[in-house]
């Protein structure tokens, strides 16, 4: 009833029209912002936030236990410089994504090389290889973690062979083989299928062209595949290095950080200071350190991303 | 390529299947052998006298089966959660040229520099100041808002970059606004980015550990990843086969899925905008 009875009013309205208010632009810029309101919120409050906190409490000696929180200005950075536990937790971590790394990218291009040859059934073997990825992470780590003891079925099929197996999760060395062997397989499947897509991107006539001019099978490789899918191998290799910094769950369930501090990486050892020794303040600076190696690497990948990439689309 | 080059790459294809394949059979098979079978040798490939025991005390030993909807409700709760807020910000930035947008996406961006592990301790300082402490709370509110949804909303403007500028402008003349514009015709059109975002993110919530472990603390709580490494006996040592019954449990559903509908999950996954 009110629409009706607005209706004459608005048309006996016969005074200077003013522009609206409401213009597309207007209505775009409130739109725009709305739109973005709960993910810049979210971030503000879930990453921004607790970025600076973390920088507050790592200036501050706080033990929960005891309920204090003192400001302690420096000491807890002089504790990094001189905590004979972060060069080995350094080590430990370096090691990991050095290996997984390098493992990970070269099985990953290889898989993903001989899938894409003209075969049938070669979808049955991308399944295979992609399941992994989606078996739950503890899930898997679990059933390594039984495949690998010294009675298992790692050891098993070895004594088949003739070979006396180490008792893997035991020796400091095998520890670290073992788990980025664990995580290689689990995750090597997606990097495996974004380099599928990025090899069905190169052109064929490359290839023939390649072939005319008398170019081997690892000629064309190197000189038509590497460059062409080298943005894949920039971006694959920013995931799986800031990635394999994140490992936690692996080390918990198979190794604890054992055998002595050997596989004890850096979030392992943030996770222990701060929340098994409640030191929360040495944690925070910890945490900062993770966020520097983090942001340094991503960036000096982001430099290097002009010499590694070919071109950029 | 010849007869002999093609069995080759067979034989290579097949002998690489067997660390990726092996252990989930392994995991599968184990759980139905009764223990004194567990440790057999030789190792036998298929259990000879097949038994449920270990799933009856999966159930029996803590509260599995509460735990699972835990995880599951979660998951999906997170999922359809990033999926609005990612959805919106991705049109957002796509589509709309709205003062400040450059330095808004800076900030969200800076989310993909900040790994969890780097801000859990803030995170758990903040959540027990609310009292949401073994809660679900911090589970659902982090992924969904924070820097885990931050490379759902990315994917999502690289999709809605795509679309032909023609489609919006039909939209407007049929007197559509932002909104239906969003709705009625940008998102009908985002199914493959809203079926990879999906997909990921439900993983993602389904695999979580270290937030799980940091703040819960009562079983019935807890969710998979971390109720599954609690099947331990009296000394701490592990019960293998209820270990890895709970274990063929959790991962079972997610691989049926994923071998009945593998081509969404592989193409979707390929998709994510990460081509390069």
């Amino acid at each position: 009833m009110t629409l009706l009875a607005d209706k004459p009013a608005a048309v006996a309205d016969t005074g200077p029209r003013r522009a609206p208010y409401w213009t597309m632009r207007r209505r775009d810029e409130l739109a725009g912002w709305l739109m973005v309101a709960p993910q810049l919120a979210g971030i503000v409050a879930f990453v921004i936030v607790p970025l600076g906190l973390v920088v507050w409490y790592s200036l501050h000696e706080w033990n929960v236990l005891a309920g204090t929180f003192d400001f302690v200005g420096g000491a807890n950075y002089e504790q990094l410089a001189s905590d004979p536990r972060l060069g080995p937790a350094l080590r430990a971590t370096g090691i990991f994504s050095a290996g997984l790394v390098v493992l990970n990218l070269s099985l990953a291009l290889f898989l993903a090389v001989l899938l894409n040859q003209k075969l049938r059934g070669t979808v049955v073997f991308r399944t295979l290889f992609f399941s992994p990825v989606v078996v739950t992470l503890v899930a898997w780590t679990i059933v390594w973690g039984f495949l690998l003891q010294d009675n298992g079925g790692v050891n098993a099929f070895l004594d088949l062979l003739g070979i006396d197996g180490p008792n893997w999760l035991r020796g400091s060395t095998t520890a670290m083989i073992s788990v980025i062997v664990v995580q290689l397989f689990k995750g090597v499947g997606l990097n495996m299928v974004l380099f599928l897509a990025a090899l069905q991107g190169v052109p064929a006539e490359l290839y023939e062209a390649a072939r005319i001019d008398g170019a081997s099978a690892w000629a064309r490789f190197r000189q038509v595949t590497l460059p062409l899918i080298s943005p894949t191998i920039l971006l694959t290799s920013i995931l799986t290095i800031v990635g394999s910094l994140q490992v936690f769950a692996q080390i918990a369930v198979l190794t604890q950080g054992g055998p002595g501090t050997s596989t004890t990486v850096l979030v392992y050892y943030l996770y222990q200071q701060a929340f098994q020794f409640h030191h929360f303040g040495y944690g925070a600076t910890l945490s900062l350190l993770l966020f520097v190696i983090v942001l340094a690497l991503t960036v000096l990948q982001w430099r290097m991303r002009k010499r590694w990439v070919f071109h950029e689309s | 390529m010849s007869r002999r080059s093609k069995l080759v790459v067979y034989a290579v294809l097949l002998v690489c299947c067997v660390p990726f394949v092996f252990p989930t059979w392994w995991m599968a098979t184990t759980s139905l052998k009764p223990v004194s079978e567990i440790f057999a040798f030789p190792p036998s490939l298929w259990p000879k006298d097949a038994t449920l025991d270990a799933y009856r005390q999966v159930f029996e030993l803590q509260p599995f089966g509460q735990q699972y909807l835990n995880s599951l409700y979660i998951a999906v709760v997170v999922t359809a959660g990033t999926l609005v807020v990612s959805s919106l910000a991705g049109y957002a930035f796509a589509r709309i040229p709205f003062r400040g947008a450059g330095v808004v996406f800076v900030v969200v961006l800076a989310g993909l520099l900040v790994p969890n592990e780097v801000t859990i301790i803030p995170l758990y300082r903040m959540f027990d100041g609310l009292g949401l402490v073994n809660t679900h709370w911090p589970l659902i509110l982090i992924p969904v808002l924070g820097a885990p949804s931050v490379l759902a909303t990315f994917i999502m403007r690289q999709f809605f970059i795509t679309l032909p500028r023609e489609l919006e402008e039909a939209g407007r003349v049929d007197g559509l606004g932002r909104l239906g514009l969003f709705w009625r015709v940008a998102l009908p059109l985002a199914k493959p980015a809203i079926g990879a975002v999906s997909i990921f993110t439900f993983l993602h919530s389904w695999n979580l550990f270290l937030e799980p472990i940091v703040f819960l603390s009562s079983k019935d709580k807890f969710t998979i990843p971390q109720a599954l490494t609690q099947y331990v006996d009296a000394y701490g040592g592990a019960m293998w086969n209820v270990q890895l019954a709970a274990a063929t449990l959790s991962a079972l559903p997610v691989l049926i899925v994923f071998v009945l509908a593998q081509r969404q999950f592989v193409e979707g996954l390929a998709q994510t905008g990460l081509k390069g």
